[in-house]
């Protein structure tokens, strides 16, 4: 007979075992050189006028590391606005409102942001 | 069945029952700073969608950033910024199985709060320095 615990041991509560915190990690690990290119970026551009900040945007490698700081932060940012929902939401239609509303927010920013990037990046 | 079985449970000490510490506050504080690095992502798609629009809705951006209140809230997302990195790095080092004895944790904890002022501050001045002075 399989019992609740049974099916669930070794195998995580949603059958995904530790993908979550290593996908937290892996992105952790990736935003840390892409939030410092991203500072740099800002700082270096700080009180420039338009033309010169579309230019340096539309540049290929900046483009590239501009769209991989967006989902590598993307990712880690639902991941964590996820577990504090889960950790301090316990009303069930509170909670399960809010992971949703979490999920459309990190998803409706990267989006925009990576549209934006790929407007500036490909001419537009 | 299993409502019945989470309701008889005893609870487990919770915040209130411990005298603040400053580890405990370092975890907070990094819980915290994650979630207000949702408004600062906010405020950065605004910018770079802003860019993709054109110079009228890029001056507007910008007039915002430079005001009090932009200036403010972009110091505040520099520092959170700052202090959640610097606390995520902690928290891998932890990964690996090092540095979790009392000692290093609390030099950690430090060490995180001294190093994400001090280089929020040099990250401002390097930003006046490029516009040209304060």
């Amino acid at each position: 007979m399989a019992t609740p615990l049974k099916r669930v041991r070794g195998l995580g509560a949603a059958r995904h075992g530790t993908e979550t915190f290593w996908r937290q990690r892996l992105t952790a690990v990736a935003n840390v050189p892409l939030v410092i290119f991203l500072i740099w970026f800002v700082v270096s551009h700080a009180g420039a006028s338009y033309e010169v900040v579309k230019a340096s945007l539309a540049n290929p490698v900046v483009s590239v590391l501009m769209l991989a700081m967006i989902w590598s932060a993307a990712i880690h940012m639902r991941i964590g606005l996820r577990e504090i929902i889960e950790d301090y939401l316990h009303n069930k239609l509170c909670k399960v409102s809010s992971l949703m509303l979490a999920t459309f927010f990190s998803a409706g920013l990267a989006i925009a942001s990576t549209l934006a990037v790929l407007k500036i990046s490909l001419g537009g | 069945m299993t409502d019945k079985l989470e309701a008889e449970r005893p609870l487990s000490p919770h915040l209130q029952i411990y005298r603040p510490m400053l580890t405990m506050l370092m975890s907070i504080a990094h819980r915290i700073t994650g979630a207000s690095l949702a408004v600062g992502f906010a405020l950065l798609t605004w910018w770079l969608v802003a860019v993709s629009m054109g110079p009228e809705a890029y001056a507007s951006v910008q007039s915002f950033f430079g005001s009090l209140i932009g200036r403010a809230l972009l110091f505040a997302f520099t520092w959170a910024l700052i202090h959640h990195m610097l606390g995520g790095i902690r928290h891998l080092i932890w990964d690996t199985g090092t540095g979790l004895d009392k000692v290093t944790i609390e030099r950690f904890a430090l060490g995180t709060i001294v190093g994400s002022v001090v280089l929020t501050i040099l990250v401002w001045l390097a930003a006046y320095n490029v516009m040209g002075g304060l």
